[in-house]
C-alpha cells in the first residue's frame, strides 16, 4: 500500500501501522525525556511533550540559566526600542503548570550506551529519548586576534544576556564621531538577517545620539539575507553612516588587535571605538560531547530531527544540520513541535503526523520600518527542503512597514508564550 | 473593558439571543436599499470621505471613534476609550436605537426597529470591511465577501487531534490563550468562519504573505481539522 499524506491522515489503520511500537523502557515506569537547552528549540519541545502527553512522560529540562534572554529582539534593545527586561523569561510556568523537572545546571557529559546525561553539579539523569538544543558556540581561531577571553573587550553579543548589555553600554559610551565596527560571520550562522538588523539598530541609536559616528562592517560574504531591503533602508534612513566592506575588497581577510582596539581589513588598520566580533559558528559544545556532530554541526533526519548518529538522540535548532531552514528561533520552535510529536509517538504510541516546518524572520530597519522573509519546509531528498516562501519588497509604503513591525511584536508575544507557557 | 461593553450590549439587547443575532447573515441587496437612510451622513465604498458622520469602510473590528480627522462627540470618544469595538452584535444594538448604546451621540437617526432590517444593513456594511487594509486579519464577523467556499468543503468534519498537531504552527505567532498583542486571536471562532478565512488566504483572495504561505499548503481536510480544534480551544 502506498501511503501518501491524504490517505495517511484519513486512515486510522494506516496511522497505527506507521506509529512506532510502544517503547516501555525496561526496569522503570514512565518513559523519560531529557531536554538539554532551554531556548526556542528546547523549551518548546519540553513544553509540548509534557503538555500533550498529560503526565505519561517524565520530562526533564536542563538549562544553566534561571533567566533566559532571547537573542531575537535583542537588536531592538540595542536600538532603544525594547528594554533589556523585555527579553527576559523564566522557567517557572514550565515547572508549575506543565510538571517539567527544570534543572538549572550544565550538562557536561553524555553516555549514549548507558543513556545518561551527567551534570556539572554532580549526578546524572537517565533518558529514553534525549533532545539537544544547545544553540551555538564559536569556531576557535575564526577571527585572528580574537578568542573567548576577548569577549568583554570585543563582544560578540550573539548569545543574549550580559554580552548584549555590554555591547549596548559600549555603543552608548562611544565618543562623538566615533567608529562602531562589526566583523560579520561567514555562512552558516545563527539568524541570517541578525548582523544586518543589528547594524540598522546601531545606526538608529547613533543617528539619534551621535549622528557624526560611523559604522564599519567587514563581511566575508558577497551576499546576505534581505540585502536589497536593508541597503534601501540604510540609504533612506542613515545615508552615509554605514560602510560595508565585502569580500571583493578584503572583507574576508580580517584580524583584530584587542589591546590596541584596532581592526585590520586586508592590510589596512583602523582604530575603532567599539568592535563587535561575530566569529564563525558551530553547534553548542554538548552536541560534540555527545558525539552526534559531523564537522561543525549535527546532521539530523528531516522527518523527526533524530540524529544520523543515534535514533534516540535528537538535535534541534541552530546546532542541527537539517537542510534548507535558516538557523532561527522560529525554525527551532517549528522543529521542536515536529520532534515532540515524533518522540511522544515513539514513547507512548500516540498518533504521529507528517513533519511540516515553517519559518518567518522579521527585522527592524528603523522606527516602524519592519521587513520580513519566510518559507515553508517539508522533508524531501533526505533533508528539510523548502516548498516556497515570500520576502518583503523594496519600496513598500510606510503603513505596510509599520504593520509588519507591529506583527513582529505580536510574533514575539506568541513565540515566547509558546516556549515558556 | 471590552467585557464591560459586551455586558452592556447583551443587557441593552435584552434578548439573550446574541449568538443567533450575530450569526444571521442578512441580505446585502436590501441592506443597500436601506443604507440610503444612512448615506446622507455616512459615505461608504471606494474613496469614501468623512461627512457629517465618519466614513464606514472597514468598520468591523474597529474601535469606536478612531477614524483620524473626524471630530467625534465626547460620548463616542468615551465609548471608544472604554473599548467599544464594532462587531455584528454591537452594530445590532446600536442600529436598533443608537442612544441605547452610546447615550449622547450626535447621530440623530432613530434606528431600525426590525431585526431583519438591521441584519441586512450589517451585511451590506460587511461588504466594505474585508480588504487588504485589514491586514493581518479581517474581523471574523466580516467575512461575507469570502463566502464562496464550496458547500462540500464547508461540510467537512475536521479531525481535532490532527488539528491540534497542525495548530502548533499557528501558535508560534497567534497566542493559544487568545491574547492579541499585534497578531489577532484565532481561538473560539465559529468553524465556518475559520474555514472561509483560511480558504480566502489559500486562494490569495485575502492578501497577507505569511498567511498565504501557511494556508497555501494546507489541504481542505487540514483546514477543517484546524477549524475544529480552534473552535473548541478553552483556556
Amino acid at each position: 500500500m502506498k501511503i501518501n499524506r491524504r490517505t495517511f491522515i484519513g486512515s486510522g489503520a494506516a496511522a497505527a501501522t506507521l506509529s512506532a511500537p510502544m517503547v516501555q523502557a525496561a526496569g522503570h515506569g514512565k518513559p523519560r525525556v531529557v531536554v538539554v537547552g532551554g531556548g526556542a528549540g528546547g523549551a518548546t519541545a519540553a513544553r509540548y511533550i509534557a503538555k500533550d502527553s498529560d503526565g505519561a512522560i517524565d520530562v526533564t529540562l536542563i538549562e544553566p540559566t534561571r533567566t533566559y534572554y532571547t537573542c531575537f529582539f535583542s537588536n531592538l534593545y540595542l536600538g532603544g526600542f525594547k528594554q533589556f527586561s523585555d527579553l527576559a523569561h523564566t522557567y517557572g510556568t514550565l515547572a508549575s503548570a506543565y510538571g517539567i523537572n527544570v534543572v538549572h545546571d550544565w550538562a557536561i557529559g553524555i553516555d549514549r550506551n548507558a543513556k545518561t546525561v551527567s551534570l556539572a553539579g554532580g549526578g546524572s539523569v537517565p533518558y529514553d529519548k534525549l533532545i539537544l538544543s544547545p544553540g551555538i558556540d564559536f569556531v576557535e581561531g575564526a577571527v585572528p586576534g580574537w578568542d573567548m577571553a576577548s569577549q568583554n573587550a570585543m563582544p560578540h553579543a550573539f548569545k543574549a544576556g550580559s554580552q548584549t548589555e555590554l555591547l549596548k553600554a559600549q555603543i552608548e559610551a562611544m565618543p562623538e564621531g566615533g567608529v562602531f565596527a562589526m566583523v560579520a560571520p561567514p555562512n552558516p550562522y545563527r539568524c541570517p538577517p541578525g548582523p544586518y538588523e543589528r547594524i540598522s539598530m546601531v545606526a538608529y541609536y547613533l543617528s539619534q545620539n551621535n549622528p557624526t559616528a560611523k559604522i564599519l562592517v567587514a563581511d566575508p560574504k558577497p551576499k546576505f539575507s534581505k540585502q536589497g531591503l536593508f541597503e534601501e533602508g540604510w540609504q533612506n534612513h542613515y545615508g552615509g553612516m554605514i560602510e560595508r566592506v565585502g569580500p571583493d575588497f578584503g572583507g574576508d581577510n580580517v584580524s583584530v588587535d584587542v589591546a590596541a582596539m584596532t581592526i585590520d581589513i586586508d592590510g589596512e588598520t583602523e582604530k575603532v571605538d567599539v568592535c563587535n566580533v561575530i566569529p564563525a559558528m558551530k553547534a553548542g559544545r554538548i552536541a560534540d560531547i555527545a558525539g552526534v556532530t559531523d564537522g561543525n554541526w549535527a546532521p539530523v533526519n528531516p522527518e523527526d530531527m533524530s540524529t544520523k548518529a543515534d535514533p534516540d538522540v535528537y538535535v534541534l535548532g541552530d546546532a542541527a544540520q537539517q537542510g534548507d531552514m535558516p538557523k532561527s528561533g522560529f525554525s527551532a520552535n517549528s522543529q521542536a513541535k515536529v520532534c515532540a510529536n515524533a518522540v511522544r509517538g515513539a514513547l507512548t504510541g500516540s498518533r504521529v503526523f507528517p513533519a511540516k516546518f515553517s519559518n518567518t524572520c522579521w527585522s527592524l530597519v528603523s522606527a516602524n520600518d519592519g521587513i520580513k522573509v519566510g518559507a515553508n519546509y517539508e522533508p524531501a531528498d533526505g533533508k528539510i527542503s523548502s516548498t516556497g516562501g515570500f520576502v518583503s519588497q523594496t519600496g513598500e509604503d510606510a503603513a505596510l512597514r509599520k504593520a509588519t513591525y507591529e506583527e513582529s511584536e505580536g510574533w514575539y508575544s506568541g513565540i515566547t508564550s509558546d516556549m515558556f507557557g | 473593558m471590552r467585557a464591560g461593553f459586551k455586558a452592556l450590549v447583551v443587557l441593552a439587547a435584552g434578548l439573550g439571543a446574541q449568538s443567533a443575532v450575530a450569526d444571521t447573515l442578512g441580505d446585502t441587496e436590501n441592506g443597500k436599499a436601506l443604507y440610503r437612510q444612512c448615506s446622507g451622513c455616512h459615505e461608504i465604498g471606494a474613496g469614501a470621505k468623512n461627512k457629517v458622520g465618519p466614513q464606514l469602510n472597514g468598520i468591523f473590528g474597529r474601535t469606536a471613534a478612531t477614524i483620524e480627522g473626524f471630530r467625534y462627540s465626547n460620548a463616542f470618544q468615551r465609548a471608544g476609550a472604554k473599548g467599544l469595538e464594532w462587531h455584528a452584535e454591537e452594530l445590532h444594538v446600536f442600529l436598533e436605537k443608537p442612544k441605547q448604546l452610546v447615550p449622547g451621540t450626535r447621530m440623530s437617526f432613530r434606528g431600525f426597529t426590525k431585526e431583519e432590517d438591521r441584519a441586512d444593513v450589517i451585511a451590506y456594511l460587511r461588504l466594505f470591511s474585508d480588504s487588504p487594509a485589514d491586514i493581518p486579519e479581517a474581523d471574523p464577523t466580516a467575512t461575507a465577501t469570502d463566502h464562496d467556499v464550496a458547500p462540500e468543503i464547508l461540510a467537512l468534519k475536521g479531525d481535532p487531534e490532527y488539528g491540534e498537531y497542525l495548530s502548533s504552527e499557528c501558535t508560534t505567532c497567534h497566542r493559544a490563550d487568545g491574547a492579541d498583542e499585534g497578531i489577532p486571536s484565532i481561538v473560539l471562532w465559529p468553524e465556518e468562519d475559520f474555514v472561509v478565512a483560511m480558504h480566502a488566504y489559500k486562494s490569495n483572495r485575502r492578501a497577507h504573505p505569511v498567511m498565504n504561505m501557511v494556508a497555501g499548503r494546507l489541504s481542505d481536510e487540514e483546514i477543517a481539522a484546524l477549524a475544529a480544534y480552534f473552535a473548541a480551544l478553552e483556556n
